[in-house]
């Protein structure tokens, strides 16, 4: 039977862990690849590297970091942040990427997408959605697409968005809630139940995590095949094993191999 | 065990470099320190190696693709499986090339060495989505080396799964083990000096790395 999976994500500016991982006894909490292989000890099913950094010049450093990363963790890894070209996609995976995660290139050209489907498979292309509630109380639930770290609006319907970007080869999408994004809430439950019925590939919720019974209601109510959370895990308020207990605990289905 | 070479097929396809990490590393725990682990697009040497794994991720017709524009390629990996029976390993899309033909997007020529299709995966379950990705147990179907000491079953270890397509072998012996995604998904297959998986055994932590492990000490 197909496991839930649990992604802790990485915000990695100039190869560097933002704000650090504050759990275990890391002999440097702000390397990427000294946290990756904490969390593939501690039983994640993937990881995430999100990379911030904001000059395209200095991807070296990112792809530096994803393929030490592949040579010492034997679990998958997805990696976005800056992809806008072919190469982009190609350089990732030769550095050990299993998967990229699109965000900005894909709502300016949505063929993007295809072009890195038909020369990498679906199975490698992620993309980011981020959308916020653009619809008022009493109206029927809506959501647009926001750029920049939720700054900038498209005018993108986030459903119909999704929809598009799987008809063109997304095998996977990461729904993020602007709206809910460090807010510690919960998920943006209607959001990923909305996505995860529109389309036939899996969702992963993102965005709002402030307890374990957050990533209960991603699966449970959002109809999510994944749950992202960073801070719960980084600053050391929930391991991953706790998470994958209280999970199961709930009824879903959790890997428990170690 | 005598020193001996293992050749991973470099014919472009991504994420190499984590197989052959993954690789050293098994045979570093196994204490086989003799292995040599080789990327390598040189077809004289994949003739003579030891053992042969054909890795490959993407779509089914580029990964042939790919595989073809190597000078040499297809028939040095013939030579080292069937005329020599060195074992062979074929992982994801390298498992799928062993079939007779793929069907994603165009019909696309397969080695034919484990007769059957590659065709899309279309589990029962509508609710069930696709790609098939991510952790699933082993349900096997017969016994194989490569599987020794690995707990299998809905109890057993997980190995990692990302894919929308999968090979049904035409003999039934040939499925080694499946996985339950709204039916029965081909996980493994095998045929004498031959095997494969669906599965990322480089992605799949402890069950890979044991699963590597067996394969650097097969003896079909």
């Amino acid at each position: 039977m197909l496991k839930t999976r649990i992604i802790p994500c990485l915000d990695v500016k100039d190869g560097r862990v933002v704000k650090g991982v504050q759990f275990l006894e890391l002999r440097d909490a702000g390397d990427p690849v000294e946290a990756a292989k904490a969390y593939d000890a501690a039983g994640a099913d993937e990881l995430c590297f999100l990379d911030i950094t904001a000059s395209h010049e200095d991807r070296g450093t990112l792809l530096d970091v994803v393929s030490r990363t592949a040579e010492a963790c034997f679990m998958p890894l997805t990696v976005g942040g800056g992809i806008r070209m072919v190469t982009d996609i190609r350089t990732l995976l030769l550095a050990g990427a299993d998967k990229v995660s699109i965000n900005t290139a894909a709502v300016n050209d949505p063929d993007f997408v295809a072009r890195g489907a038909e020369k990498f498979g679906s199975q490698c292309i992620v993309v980011a959605i981020d959308a916020k509630r653009t619809s008022g109380p009493g109206e029927p639930a809506s959501w647009q697409i926001f750029t920049h770290g939720g700054r900038k609006p498209t005018g993108l319907d986030a459903i119909a968005f999704a929809r598009a970007v799987t008809e063109r080869g997304a095998g996977e999408l990461l729904v993020t809630s602007m709206d809910r994004d460090g807010m510690r809430s919960g998920y943006d439950i209607a959001l990923t139940r909305a996505i995860s019925d529109a389309v036939s590939v899996p969702v992963i919720a993102s965005g709002g995590v402030g307890e374990l019974d957050d990533l209960v209601a991603g699966v449970r109510d959002g109809g999510a095949s994944a749950v992202l959370a960073a801070s719960i895990f980084h600053f050391g308020q929930h391991t991953v094993s706790e998470a994958k207990a209280h999970m199961a605990a709930a009824g879903l289905a959790m890997r428990l191999d170690l | 065990m005598s020193a001996q070479t293992v050749a991973i097929i470099d014919y472009g396809s991504g994420n190499l470099h984590s197989a052959a990490k993954a690789f050293e590393r098994a045979a570093r725990e196994a204490g086989l320190d003799d292995t040599r682990i080789v990327l390598t697009n040189d077809a004289e040497l994949v003739s003579k190696a030891d053992r042969v794994v054909l890795p490959g991720v993407g779509a089914y017709a580029d990964c042939r693709r790919g595989l073809d524009a190597v000078p040499g390629m297809v028939d040095a990996m013939t030579h080292a499986a069937h005329t020599r029976a060195r074992p062979f390993l074929g992982i994801c899309v390298g498992m799928q090339l062993l079939a007779t033909r793929g069907l994603e997007h165009e019909i696309t020529p397969g080695l034919d060495w484990i007769p059957g299709d590659v065709g899309p995966i279309d589990p029962r379950d509508a609710g069930l989505k696709v790609p098939h990705m991510g952790w699933n147990t082993l349900q096997v179907d017969r016994e194989h080396a490569l599987l020794a000491g690995i707990p299998v079953g809905e109890g057993g270890l997980h190995a990692y799964f990302v894919h929308s397509f999968a090979l049904s072998p035409k003999r039934s012996e040939d499925r080694v083990a499946h996985s339950e995604y709204g039916g029965a998904v081909t996980a493994m297959v095998a045929h004498d000096n031959i095997a494969g998986t669906q599965f990322h055994p480089e992605k799949s932590q402890r069950l890979g790395l044991v699963l590597l492990a067996n394969f650097l000490r097969w003896r079909p």
